[in-house]
Formats: structure tokens, C-alpha cells, sequence
């Protein structure tokens, strides 16, 4: 079995693990959640796995390094980085639910990756701009500021469905489907501390960017698009936290910026890529 | 009690303020990123038409991250960060450094959370019991007694109270270093042929020539491929000289720099010099060594050590599939008759003189793409970095936490009120209360109210 094999594995034990949150939480069929879990844990044993055989693989071609140097393996990581976050919400606030509104953000990742036909999948030796020791600490950093981001989307996501049905249902004491999740303001502290985090990972993603850059180039800071979009995520969730902690924003608000802040990052990560460069060659039939 | 304040400074110092322009950054941030910035004039022209071109050029577009209006958000920005900051912190460091023993009963009574005991003995017993329990949350309790009334404080992290104007401090710290580094650092650029030594550079934008104050030589460039083709390694080997003596040598390649006097040289690119070879001569016996460009049927000479040398003729070479150039090579050091001897592309020939033997080595002539910065106010962007990360923890982790007790006795009756706050994670804070409200109701004296 090599590194290829076991992610395509990881994608769809992703799946399966998806399909089974989301219907724990419209069956609310117990047996289902305690598989969903024992799924998205295996997953994460075999992402952990394809990523250290794809590590091992590169060093076996001659040009070893981590898996974290193109859109692919970075993908990988993000997928990694945001079952680990899921996993330890879920084992802290003991709720399954969470899950049918996170676990889908990382098979999407994943099987966006293993898909795509916009980029290569194979590992390719480092050209010398990247052969710096500031890859790690920079994708690693970045990715898991991502990956808070996008926990952090599904939960604004999970907390309008449940103030919308809240607002429909009046004062229902039982019989809906979003009754079981976790009380508003619990979803509510939960999204605002995931961006927190991801807002921590973020600042210590652009800074070691930076570094990175100025030791390749002597410049720290250029405005490519690629940074401005970097900085123009980070301007969103540092609003976003300067309006909760000094104008008490809370609830719908936030969970919008929470959707909010992950286009921006989907936007850094994906869109700067593959379609802004279109408009930064000039020539050719554009 | 309420001071009037000048609406300016409110005006500057308010949130509202530093959401909007953070609101517009993002936004006009956006422009630079969908619109190729600092392009020839004519490629606008030609991509966007000549009203659309007219109006990027009136409006800084095509520069838009140095154009008046941008620096003027970002320092609207830093005068709402110092002004917040100035007005703010007066009562942070009260709320830090104050004494919390100093409060009333009244407004105890007003916290949330809080919750009141009645305790079944007399009130000195009662606050006995008290700080035991209090003391498993923390063991540094103040306290202050009064005729009918005891008070037990504890607090945790109030010095995290001034991690937020740590960040804010952090930005402006990377902001004076970007104003230092525009100030008084530049960027340059100087292509470098392998064998060339250069004493200035060309700064970018300008082409303004800047001195360097010492003289720089590239020994030699080396491009190693990976069998795919794409590029493994550029390595150019430096030498920093000050009148022909050698101060220092390295070798630098991408990500890997070479810093002198304030100076750092990047390997940046390179050019490949067409029909031109590269000589490295090396004597070794004496150790002296050169590095000549050499144009075939040129006669080159080496002065230092009296060599003269050329490629006289050149012929293809077929092995298999491989193809390759070799060269035949003339060679006198000025003792005994002149060598002439083939050798291999990109080889190494022992020349076997009456006096010594050289090592001569035959490769691609290539000039090094250097780019050059002085940057004295990268230091405090680095700082301001790592402050903010600093900061950004402790704003963001850590709370400020206080729990007080009063012990009150009126006539037989003793009661206890329990209270507390914190700034932030207050859920956090609500565990950690309600868990010693739980130790108070578990003691057989304490009996809760309400």
C-alpha cells in the first residue's frame, strides 16, 4: 500500500463518517454517533499514516521533505488539522452533533484534493525557494489557523439553523430536529473561541511568511496577492473580535462573520491561486 | 463623577473608528489584488483602455499600497491604536494595581455571579471556614476585618489585563520598522558575472547607483538541476574585499544570504552567458586560485600568476544518446613549453607544469542575479512580531479573575456572600466559581440562600 492509496482511503472513510453525522443528526440514532466517531478517528489514523508513508516516500525518491510544499498535500494537512480540532470539541463538550456540521468540511477538503484536476498530485523535489527550515513552521501555522476558521464556519452555520427553527418553533419544548444541538450561547462562546484560535494561528502563519520572505528575498512584505489576501482575512477576524470583546457582538452576527472570515480564507487559499493569476500574465488570449 | 470629554479624542480613541478602517482595508485591499500593480503605463493601456487607465493612473491604483490614500488609512489606524491606547491604559493600570479590599458591600452585592450563605456559628468561625475553602481556589488570600464585617479576596492574571495594548503596541512597533526601513534602508539589484567584481549596486525603481562602501566578487555561479529538469540549487560563491584583501567568503543560495555591513546580498536569479565559458585555475602548490571568463580562440591571461591560456578548438561529442561539447586547451605558466591537451565540458584537468601542477575546471559562464537590501528597521518588525503573538496569548487565553467574600454577622445571624468576575472567558470563570460554591454547600455549617 503506498501514501496515495491510504488518503483516497481516508477520503472515503471522510465520507461515510459525514453521512453518518448528518443522519445522527436528523435520526438522532445513537449507534450511528458512536460509529461516526470511531470513523472520523480511524480517519484520522490513516490521514496521520499517508502523511508520514508520503514523507517517507519522498525520501526514498532522493528529495525528501514534509508534505506540506503544494496544494495537494497542504489540503492533506488542512483535512488533518480540522478532524483533530473536531475530535477534541467533540471529546470536550460531548456532543456528536457538532459533527454534521464540521466532519463535512474535512472529507470536502480532502476529496477536492484527491480530485482536482487543477494541480498535480505527485511529489515533486523542492525548488530552491521553498528549501527553507520556515516551510514547516508556515504551512503547518496557516493550515491549522484554516482549519479553526472553517470549525469555526460550521458552528455559525449549526447556530443560525438553531436560532431560525428557535424563532419558528416559539417556545416548543420538544420534537425538533435542532433541539439536541448544544444551547445557543454555548455554540455561540464555541465559535468564538475557535476564531480565537484560528485567529492566533493565522497572526503566527503570516509572521513566519514573513520571515520566510525576507530570508529569501530581503523583503518581509510586498503586497502580493497572495499576502494582501493574507492580511485582508486577518483585517475580517480582527474586526470581528474587536466587535465581540468591546461591542458585545454575539449570536447572528458573529455566526456571519464566521462565514464570512472562511470566503476570505477560501478565497487566500483557493482563489489567489487559480484565479487571480489569470489576471496577473498579460499576454497570451486574455 | 462623569468627565466631559473632548469628542475628538473620543472621536479617535473609539472602536467604531477602528472598525471602519479595518472595514475599509479589507475592502480597498481587494483593489491591488484584482488590479496588477506597479505594470509600464502602456500594458494599463492596453489591458484596461485609456478612460479606465486615466483614472488608476489619478488614483494611485497602479500603486495603490503606497499611494497617499492607503498611508493615510493605515496611519489613521495608528492614531486610533495610540489614542485608544492612551485614553485606555490609565485605567487599566488602576484596575491592575488597585486595592480590591477597597470596595463596599453594596456593590459586592451587585456582582454576578454571586450567591449567599447563611452560616450556622459565629462570624469569626465563619470566616475561618471560609479561607480554607477559598485557599483549595488559591492560597493568596487578602483580607481585611472591620467591627461587623469580613473581607477575603483573591485574584489571578490581572496583569493580562494589558495584553490587548501589547498587539496594539506590536502593530505599531512593525510599523515604525516599515517607516525606518522605507526611511533609511533600499532595495537593490546588480547582475554579476562569474570572475566580476562590482563596488555598487542599482536600486530598484530608480536604477538609482548606490555605492557599497566595499567591493563584492563572484568567484562562481553553479545552476544544479533535479533529473526533471526543474532547478535544484543556485549557488554563487561571494567574496566581500576591501582593496584586494579578502574579509569574508560564502557561498549563498536561496534562503541563505550573505550579510556584511548592514548589507545582505539574496540569490535572486541568473543569466547563462552565451558562447562563454568559465575557467577556474587553480595552483596547487601555492593554493592561489582564479576564476576567468574565456571566449574560444581568446587569449587569456592571469596576470597575479604570470598564466596565459585559451580554448584553441572545440569539437561535439557523441556517447549514446548524450551529447556534449570537449575543448582542446593552450596553457604556459611561462616555464617550458606551453601544454595542449582536450579536455571534457564542465571537467576538471591536472596540468602538470615543471614547477607545480593546476587544477583547471571548464564550465557554463553565468552572471549571479543578486538582490540587495539594507533594512536597519527589520529588527522592530521582528520584535513588533513577536509581541503580538505575546500579546495575542495572553489577550486571548488568559483572564483576569477575582472572587471575593464578605462575612457580615447582625446580631445571631453570620451571612456569607460569595461574588466574583472576569474580564473574559466568563464560562471559563462560572466553572471554576460554581465549583467552589459547590464546596460551600457541601460543608454542613454553610446553608445557601435564595
Amino acid at each position: 500500500m503506498d501514501s496515495s492509496q491510504l488518503l483516497g482511503i481516508t477520503t472515503f472513510i471522510l465520507l461515510a463518517a459525514s453521512v453518518l453525522y448528518i443522519g445522527l443528526f436528523i435520526f438522532r440514532a445513537h449507534a450511528l454517533g458512536v460509529t461516526a466517531t470511531a470513523l472520523t478517528f480511524i480517519a484520522l489514523l490513516t490521514d496521520t499514516a499517508g502523511i508520514i508513508m508520503r514523507w517517507v516516500e519522498s525520501y526514498r525518491m532522493g528529495i525528501g521533505h514534509a508534505p506540506l510544499s503544494n496544494m495537494y498535500e497542504s489540503l492533506i494537512f488542512f483535512a488533518w488539522s480540522i478532524i483533530v480540532l473536531y475530535l477534541f470539541i467533540e471529546f470536550r463538550f460531548k456532543n456528536r452533533l457538532i459533527g454534521a456540521f464540521v466532519i463535512p468540511f474535512a472529507f470536502l477538503g480532502m476529496a477536492y484534493g484527491s480530485y482536482a484536476t487543477e494541480f498535480s498530485r505527485e511529489i515533486t523535489p523542492l525548488i530552491p525557494a521553498l528549501q527553507s527550515n520556515w516551510l514547516i513552521a508556515h504551512v503547518v501555522a496557516c493550515f491549522i489557523g484554516y482549519a479553526a476558521f472553517a470549525v469555526a464556519c460550521g458552528l455559525g452555520i449549526m447556530y443560525l439553523l438553531k436560532a431560525r427553527s428557535q424563532e419558528k418553533g416559539g417556545n416548543r419544548t420538544s420534537g425538533g430536529l435542532l433541539d439536541s444541538l448544544p444551547d445557543l450561547r454555548q455554540i455561540d462562546d464555541l465559535t468564538h473561541k475557535t476564531i480565537l484560535f484560528g485567529f492566533l494561528w493565522l497572526s503566527a502563519g503570516i509572521i513566519t511568511g514573513a520571515i520566510w520572505a525576507n530570508s529569501a528575498w530581503g523583503t518581509y512584505w510586498s503586497w502580493d496577492p497572495k499576502e494582501t489576501w493574507s492580511i485582508i482575512t486577518w483585517f475580517i477576524y480582527g474586526a470581528t473580535l474587536h466587535a465581540r470583546f468591546t461591542k458585545g457582538w454575539g449570536g447572528k452576527r458573529i455566526a456571519w462573520l464566521a462565514i464570512v472570515g472562511l470566503l476570505s480564507v477560501i478565497f487566500t487559499y483557493y482563489g489567489v491561486n487559480f484565479l487571480l493569476s489569470g489576471l496577473h500574465s498579460y499576454g497570451g488570449g486574455k | 463623577m462623569k468627565q466631559k470629554e473632548n469628542p475628538i479624542i473620543t472621536f479617535f480613541a473609539s472602536v467604531s473608528l477602528a472598525l471602519f478602517v479595518l472595514f475599509i482595508l479589507a475592502i480597498t485591499s481587494i483593489i491591488g489584488t484584482v488590479i496588477p500593480q506597479n505594470e509600464t503605463p502602456d500594458k494599463y493601456l492596453q489591458y484596461y483602455g485609456e478612460k479606465w487607465s486615466t483614472v488608476f493612473h489619478a488614483l494611485n491604483i497602479t500603486d495603490m499600497y503606497h499611494s497617499w490614500w492607503f498611508l493615510s488609512l493605515l496611519t489613521l489606524l495608528s492614531v486610533n491604536l495610540i489614542v485608544c491606547t492612551l485614553k485606555r491604559l490609565p485605567h487599566v493600570w488602576q484596575t491592575v494595581m488597585q486595592d480590591n479590599l477597597k470596595t463596599t458591600a453594596e456593590r459586592l452585592h451587585k456582582m454576578s455571579p454571586s450567591r449567599v450563605f447563611v452560616f450556622n456559628g459565629p462570624a469569626a468561625e465563619a470566616a475561618a471556614a471560609a479561607r480554607v475553602l477559598l485557599s483549595r481556589t488559591s492560597t493568596r488570600i487578602k483580607e481585611k476585618s472591620t467591627a461587623t464585617a469580613t473581607m477575603l479576596f483573591i485574584q489571578k492574571g490581572a496583569w493580562t489585563r494589558f495584553g490587548v495594548y501589547a498587539v496594539h503596541a506590536s502593530i505599531l512597533l512593525i510599523f515604525i520598522g516599515a517607516i525606518i526601513g522605507t526611511l533609511y534602508g533600499f532595495k537593490a539589484f546588480v547582475m554579476l558575472p562569474a570572475g566580476s567584481t562590482t563596488s555598487h549596486v542599482y536600486e530598484m525603481g530608480s536604477n538609482r547607483l548606490i555605492p557599497l562602501g566595499f567591493d563584492l566578487r563572484c568567484d562562481q555561479f553553479t545552476l544544479t538541476l533535479y533529473d526533471t529538469g526543474a532547478p535544484k540549487e543556485f549557488r554563487s560563491e561571494l567574496t566581500v574585499l576591501n582593496d584586494k584583501s579578502e574579509l569574508l567568503k560564502k557561498s549563498i543560495v536561496v534562503n541563505d544570504p550573505l550579510s556584511f555591513q548592514g548589507l545582505t546580498f539574496y540569490q535572486s536569479s541568473y543569466e547563462a552567458k552565451q558562447g562563454q565559458l568559465f575557467a577556474q585555475i587553480k595552483n596547487t602548490k601555492t593554493g592561489a586560485a582564479t576564476g576567468l571568463p574565456v571566449k574560444p580562440r581568446t587569449e587569456v591571461s592571469w596576470p597575479d600568476a604570470g598564466v596565459r591560456f585559451g580554448v584553441i578548438n572545440f569539437e561535439e561529442t557523441k556517447n549514446g544518446a548524450a551529447s556534449g561539447y570537449r575543448f582542446k586547451i593552450w596553457f604556459t605558466d611561462g616555464t617550458g613549453t606551453p601544454s595542449e591537451f582536450w579536455m571534457d565540458f564542465g571537467a576538471t584537468a591536472k596540468i602538470e607544469r615543471p614547477a607545480t601542477t593546476y587544477d583547471f575546471t571548464l564550465t557554463q559562464h553565468y552572471a549571479t542575479g543578486l538582490q540587495v537590501a539594507k533594512d536597519p528597521g527589520v529588527w522592530w518588525v521582528y520584535v513588533g512580531c513577536g509581541l503580538m503573538l505575546a500579546g495575542i496569548m495572553v489577550a486571548f487565553f488568559l483572564s483576569h479573575r477575582r472572587i471575593w467574600i464578605l462575612v457580615t454577622a447582625e446580631g445571631d445571624r453570620t451571612e456569607v456572600l460569595v461574588c466574583g468576575g472576569a474580564n473574559k472567558n466568563k464560562l471559563g470563570f462560572e466553572n471554576q466559581f460554581n465549583a467552589l460554591l459547590a464546596r460551600f454547600a457541601n460543608h454542613a455549617q454553610f446553608t445557601p440562600q435564595g
